[in-house]
């Protein structure tokens, strides 16, 4: 024991005394969930719109006015001329032009109908959907107004729309559970690689394979430390969430912790195995971040839903971990689901990790001979 | 050196990797406080002989007993009682002097006080009190190879094995460095010692030398001289490595 914990000693000196590894295991948390809160949101706000009004009435006013005081969009310099349109888009002055046709309230007046135009920059699809939806829906709410007004007695059928567990649609409650994971198998299966490999390439691990040291503690010597350290990264996320973008853990903190326990244990030993596989500080580096950096990031359900993915890419994240821990985080955090919920995911992060740790003990001990 | 007190003791020794014998029927005994040349081409089997021998590798069959212990069966045993120190340097960059000798002292199961009086002591026989605190990466290669050695040898084990320990060092401290292997012998540590150096084997109290999985010479320098009629050992290693060219 006296002999573990002092290796245990300098795993946490090796930490300690690189800057590298300390700016990765506690700047990166905090910098990218405020990046993937502030920054990448992708929830629209304060889009820039132009209006071409060839009416120039009232009515026309009124209804920008409404656009732009709904706090999703801001308001761009009139356009006065169909040509201008297009270099104001071009010019990526503004997100949208909306057009209203000529004698907009009278036609309304005298024929019940009058268009309104709106274009959008198709080379942003993302964002040309989203002005549109925003756009329409608030033109259909004026519809209402001036329909309830008129007092014409037309029933319409009126959908009351109800987003459960994250009413305002805060994009936040997406990439916080997604932030976790993807920082989660940074820190554990990228540094724990890292760790090991260095020490075989600099020839120390020779050293401590003919010590005393058993193999087994000299692995568990290397994952502690990883272990410790991306616990509090765990509890710094959380607290960031909560403090920063209002979003506390609304199902058991217990769970959501032990939950992520396991999901670090298990990030470990895909790290561990990551390292028995590469000879080369490169090669471990190259696997964490193409292997499983890059999928976790587009496949696992973080930022492009799983459900509208072409049944392969759903196949191919059905073996990766990550997918399942994202699971396990939006119930527990976001809709307060108990473990009755997640029993299944947790018992597939359990089946992973025994993989790694069977397949790794495998291969380390044809490498002892 | 003390004849009758064997410390290595191999018979017959076999390592086959799948149809390839990478050691091929050795044997051999080392007395205590020997210093033991372990010379071969590269590829001849001398690492993984030094692998079975300090408990890395079990042997496929013979008898291999180190410092008491059966390879066999007690490579843990064998590694209490052995130092080892590899080609490739085996300290920490990012650690000072102390704390690597610290580290290994821990890992060999010394008790803090008494590492730290062998650190003092250490540290003043090489002249070394002022890079304590120095990390190691700060340290010109020297130095480091010098402190290598004697954190090895920190736990006073009962044999020391060193694989081509003094690659790439200027031949000054080659020469410092083998007074400090002489020094360690004559406290009865046995220096078991592989080199690419010929000059260092002459140094050595008895040389082996491999060809292709065998031993195929082991005697005292001077008798290999004396047997195969040359000046030196390095004429030695050429006829019985490339007989036909000679």
């Amino acid at each position: 024991m006296e002999r573990f914990l002092v290796f245990v000693r300098k795993e946490f000196l090796h930490i300690f005394r690189d800057f590298r590894t300390l700016i990765i295991l506690f700047l990166l948390p905090g910098a990218l969930i405020l990046l993937f809160g502030f920054v990448v949101s992708t929830d629209l706000k304060n889009a820039t719109v132009s209006f071409l009004d060839l009416s120039n009435d009232e009515m026309t006013q009124k209804i920008a006015d409404k656009i732009c005081s709904s706090g999703f969009f801001r308001k761009g310099d009139n356009i006065r001329d169909f040509s201008e349109i297009d270099q104001a888009l071009r010019a990526n002055k503004v997100k949208a032009v909306v057009v209203f046709e000529k004698d907009f309230s009278r036609n309304i007046i005298s024929k019940g109908k009058a268009n309104v135009h709106i274009i959008t920059d198709g080379s942003e699809p993302n964002m040309a959907t989203m002005t549109t939806n925003y756009i329409s829906a608030i033109i259909t709410d004026f519809n209402n107004e001036l329909a309830g007004s008129s007092a014409k007695g037309i029933l319409l059928v009126q959908p009351e729309v109800r987003m459960f567990y994250n009413p305002a649609l805060k994009s936040q409650h997406m990439f916080v559970p997604g932030v976790i994971t993807l920082i989660m198998i940074l820190v554990c299966a990228l540094m724990t690689s890292i760790t090991i490999t260095r020490e075989k390439e600099l020839g120390t691990m020779e050293a401590l394979l003919v010590s005393p040291l058993k193999p087994v503690q000299i692995i568990l010597g290397k994952i502690l430390p990883y272990f410790i350290l991306s616990f509090i990264d765990v509890i710094i996320i959380l607290l960031l969430s909560w403090l920063v973008f209002d979003l506390p853990v609304k199902g058991s903190l217990a769970l959501l912790l032990a939950e992520s326990m396991l999901y670090i244990l298990m990030s470990l030993s895909i790290g561990i195995l990551i390292s028995t596989v590469s000879s080369t500080m490169q090669q471990a580096i190259f696997i964490s971040l193409v292997g499983m950096m890059l999928p976790t990031v587009l496949l696992s359900g973080f930022i492009y839903p799983i459900e509208n993915m072409p049944k392969i890419y759903d196949w191919i994240s059905a073996v990766l971990p990550p997918r399942y821990f994202i699971v396990i985080v939006k119930n527990v955090m976001i809709k307060g689901t108990g473990f009755a919920y997640v029993w299944k995911e947790t018992l597939i992060l359990v089946f992973f990790t025994l993989l790694a740790i069977g397949i790794s003990m495998r291969k380390f001990r044809i490498r002892l001979q | 050196m003390i004849p009758d007190k064997k410390v290595i003791s191999v018979r017959n020794l076999v390592k086959k990797f799948g149809s390839f014998v990478a050691n091929d029927n050795l044997s051999f005994e080392v007395c205590e406080g020997e210093i033991f040349g372990f010379l071969g081409a590269n590829g001849a089997g001398k690492t993984t002989a030094i692998r079975i021998l300090s408990g890395l590798s079990s042997p496929t069959s013979g008898e291999v007993i180190v410092a008491g212990f059966d390879a066999h069966k007690q490579p843990e045993q064998i590694k209490k009682n052995i130092g080892y120190m590899c080609q490739k340097f085996s300290l920490y960059e990012d650690l000072t002097v102390k704390e690597n000798i610290m580290l290994y002292g821990g890992i060999y199961g010394i008790r803090k006080q008494v590492i730290r009086e062998r650190t003092q002591s250490l540290l003043e026989r090489l002249n070394f009190a002022e890079y304590g605190d120095r990390l190691i990466a700060a340290l010109p290669l020297g130095l480091k190879q010098k402190l290598a050695f004697s954190v090895a040898v920190l736990h006073e084990p009962k044999i020391v094995f060193l694989d081509e320990p003094t690659g790439g060092v200027d031949p000054i401290t080659r020469r410092q460095f083998w007074e400090m292997i002489y020094e360690t012998a004559s406290r009865g540590i046995t220096v078991f010692v592989t080199t690419h150096y010929m000059d260092e084997a002459e140094y050595c109290d008895r040389i082996s030398i491999m060809n292709e999985g065998k031993i195929v010479a082991l005697d005292t320098p001077a008798g290999l001289k004396k047997q195969y009629n040359v000046d030196s050992v390095e004429e030695v290693f050429i006829r019985i490595t490339r007989p036909g060219k000679n």
